[in-house]
């Protein structure tokens, strides 16, 4: 620790303490829904009603607002999760555990939206509800990975213990993501290809495109909400028995 | 699109577009709305537990 200069350890021990993370929730919130409100507006209504229609696929193209941005996530939110199990195991910082296990809720979340979504797309497109492609069954392997790292977390009594065990099981699943990401370029399926991340230009129009960049980062301030409203509720859990709990709840009484 | 029927009914694709649209919708406000139900819940048993104690 000490190549570590004074002030960044301090400051890295003030904000993972529990007290300190729960004062800077309250205090982030507010901002991150004005915020998410202002993206998640302007992204719908560039989205369902500025955006031209689809040459090809008509209006029904218009999900991809939710189930892009939604995969995306479903993504994100696991590397999250794994980078925290890294940081609980390594510095045993209880911040990262909390944030862990809150995460995997949405994470879930954004996953089921992510298949949901795209099977009331595949159905007017392809024909069927759904195929096992490479891409729809490494993505349903992630929800089932989100829903393991909840009930584990729960089955578990001692949280110290159930925390090591989700940390360990969120970066063993880690290697899903790769696969998910390229699993369209591999194995060559139904799933079409990537029309935004590629090296070139994107393969789609700029009046698309823009609403589709803003529901993505509606969805980023969207996680930091709901995480930090499930994380509130683990810190208090967690710390009940501590005085600024105590204190907390008497304010509020 | 000229009339409001017309952009409910997405070029004849309203049922899937609306669906995936509201499933989402239901999904994230749950995702908000419980934890903060269950925090007022924890607060009321912890605020209970604490005037018992005194």
């Amino acid at each position: 620790m000490s190549i570590i200069p004074a002030p960044i350890v301090r400051f890295y021990h003030r904000t993972a303490s529990p007290p300190h993370f729960y004062s800077l929730a309250n205090k982030l919130l507010p901002w991150l829904v004005g915020i998410f409100i202002l993206l998640a507006g302007a992204g719908l209504y560039g989205g369902l009603y500025l955006a031209p229609t689809d040459y090809q696929q008509g209006d029904s193209y218009r999900i991809i607002y939710i189930h892009v941005p939604a995969a995306w996530m479903s993504l994100f939110i696991y590397v999250i999760m794994a980078v925290m199990g890294a940081i609980s195991l390594i510095w045993r910082m209880k911040i990262a555990d909390v944030v862990l296990i809150s995460s995997a809720p949405i994470g879930a979340s954004f996953t089921f939206i992510a298949l949901v979504t795209g099977s009331l797309w595949g159905k007017p497109m392809w024909g069927t509800w759904w195929v096992w492609d490479a891409r729809l069954t490494s993505e349903l392997i992630l929800l089932f990975l989100y829903l393991g790292v909840i009930s584990l977390y729960g089955a578990i009594e001692d949280k110290r213990t159930a925390s090591r065990a989700v940390a360990i099981l969120a970066l063993v699943g880690v290697v899903n993501i790769p696969i998910i990401h390229y699993s369209v370029q591999w194995w060559n399926t139904l799933h079409q290809g990537p029309t935004v991340a590629k090296m070139d230009k994107p393969s789609i129009h700029i009046d698309m495109l823009i609403p589709l960049l803003l529901m993505a980062t509606a969805f980023k301030f969207y996680y930091a909400i709901a995480m930090l409203q499930v994380a509130k509720v683990e810190i208090l859990k967690r710390e009940q028995n501590m005085q600024w709990v105590k204190k907390l709840v008497e304010t509020k009484a | 699109m000229n009339s409001f029927a017309e952009f409910l009914a997405m070029g004849g694709y309203g049922f899937y577009v609306w669906t995936a649209y509201g499933i989402a919708l239901v999904v994230l406000l749950l995702n908000v709305v419980l934890p903060l139900l269950q925090r007022k819940q924890l607060l009321r048993e912890l605020a209970l537990k604490q005037k018992r104690e005194k």
